[in-house]
């Protein structure tokens, strides 16, 4: 039996179950907290970092995607460090890739152009990293572009946790780092894919889309993903 | 007693013109707007040479070439507000898709290998590309930021009032990047 642990968040009386992160406990509530890497029927990672909150009494920011509820817990969600950070992280989210909006597959749809709005970036202050960065459209039916991927790693999650394929993963490091199909071979060779495309439509951006879109033209569909993972829960 | 009407300047750096054609998009606006602000220097008007004591300039394009880098700090100097009007101007957009790969890169793919009848790359005349697009910030100060390829008509019509009536715009909620 889950034990209720109750606490503030921006200093609102709420209540959530122990095994529930500060992420679930604020949705609960009705409170926004910005989230880019997360999404419900994945694991979390904490690897966008923009979901950071502040907790009372701790002295590092927390991801509120990973961090369970505590009683007597104060957290607050919109300081203005918290508001600084975010922006400066989208903005590095920008800077790092070659993300260019109005030629983009998704451009209207897309997570990483709709949280800029969200936290206020329009222009980035940071100069721009222009990396050469590889496409490969070795797939029958799909492409992954790495100009546009910002490393959330929903593909790596999706594959492994829902499909149970375990194609994608990331090679390099640091900097470098990019997301691969298995050992760093071309998609289309893969042995592994079952070409399902979960990946494609979990992708926040427009790394993965289908071949024969244009700009503006690829739509992600992801209803079908809590559906999955709560029907194999009550399994 | 005679009012002085505003001074206000369009310039053209790296982009489509799209901004520009954007702006006009305001249509009849246009005459509200010369009752209250002379166009002292754009694209679409003949003046030579960018006056002194501007008051709002619209900054269409990216940073490119050795001639837009001249033009927007002489630009800048003479105007009170830059507006980067538009993703070139406010990200590189398009014309920086050539960063990652570099200048040479490209002159020789549109001069050399494209199977031209004289084939070189232009050394004479033409303004030298820089290694890097840059957004206008960049290089110079940048007092608002306008997102959108290109930013709509209402927005930039938007723009221009707020700063005609003393005001900076507050354009959060009206527009973003890819527009």
């Amino acid at each position: 039996m889950s034990v209720v642990v109750t606490l503030k968040i921006n200093d609102i009386d709420v209540s959530g179950q122990e095994d529930e992160t500060i992420l679930d406990v604020a949705r609960e509530h009705d409170i926004y907290i910005p989230t880019m890497c997360h999404l419900d029927g994945l694991s979390s990672v904490g690897a966008c970092r923009l979901c950071l909150v502040e907790v009372k009494g701790m002295n590092r920011l927390v991801t509120a995607c990973t961090v369970k509820v505590a009683e007597g817990m104060e957290v607050y969600t919109e300081t203005e460090r918290l508001k600084k950070y975010r922006r400066m992280l989208v903005e590095m989210l920008f800077s790092e890739g070659n993300h260019i909006c109005s030629v983009c597959v998704v451009n209207g749809r897309c997570e990483l152009q709709s949280m800029a709005g969200r936290v206020g970036v329009q222009h980035i202050t940071l100069p721009y990293y222009n990396p050469l960065r590889t496409l490969d459209t070795t797939h029958e039916r799909f492409v992954i572009d790495r100009n546009r991927c910002i490393l959330c790693t929903r593909c790596v999650r999706v594959c492994d946790e829902i499909e149970g394929a375990h194609t994608w993963d990331l090679g390099g490091r640091g900097i470098e780092s990019h997301v691969v199909t298995d050992l760093n071979t071309f998609w289309g060779d893969s042995p592994t894919c079952t070409g399902c495309s979960k990946c494609v439509h979990v992708c926040p951006t427009g790394a993965l889309f289908e071949k024969g879109r244009s700009v503006t033209e690829m739509t992600k569909h992801r209803e079908f993903l809590p559906y999955l993972t709560m029907m194999r829960e009550k399994k | 007693m005679t009012t002085q009407k505003a001074r206000i300047a369009t310039i053209w750096l790296d982009g489509c013109s799209g901004c520009h054609m954007s702006f006009l998009d305001i249509d009849e606006r246009l005459l509200a707007l010369a009752k209250v602000a002379d166009l002292v220097y754009s694209p679409l008007v003949d003046h030579k040479k960018f006056p002194e004591d501007v008051a709002v300039t619209l900054v269409e394009g990216s940073v490119s070439s050795t001639e837009d880098l001249e033009k927007i700090k002489h630009v800048r100097a003479h105007s009170k507000f830059i507006v980067s009007m538009g993703d070139c101007a406010v990200t590189g957009n398009v014309p920086s898709m050539r960063n990652p790969l570099g200048v040479d890169v490209i002159l020789r793919r549109a001069y050399l290998e494209e199977g031209l009848e004289n084939p070189q790359i232009p050394s004479l005349v033409v303004p030298k590309l820089l290694p890097l697009v840059k957004p206008v910030h960049a290089v110079v100060k940048v007092d608002v930021y306008v997102p959108g390829c290109p930013p709509h008509a209402e927005t930039l019509f938007y723009v221009v009032s707020e700063l005609l009536a003393g005001r900076l715009p507050d354009l959060t909620k009206m527009t973003r990047f890819g527009v």
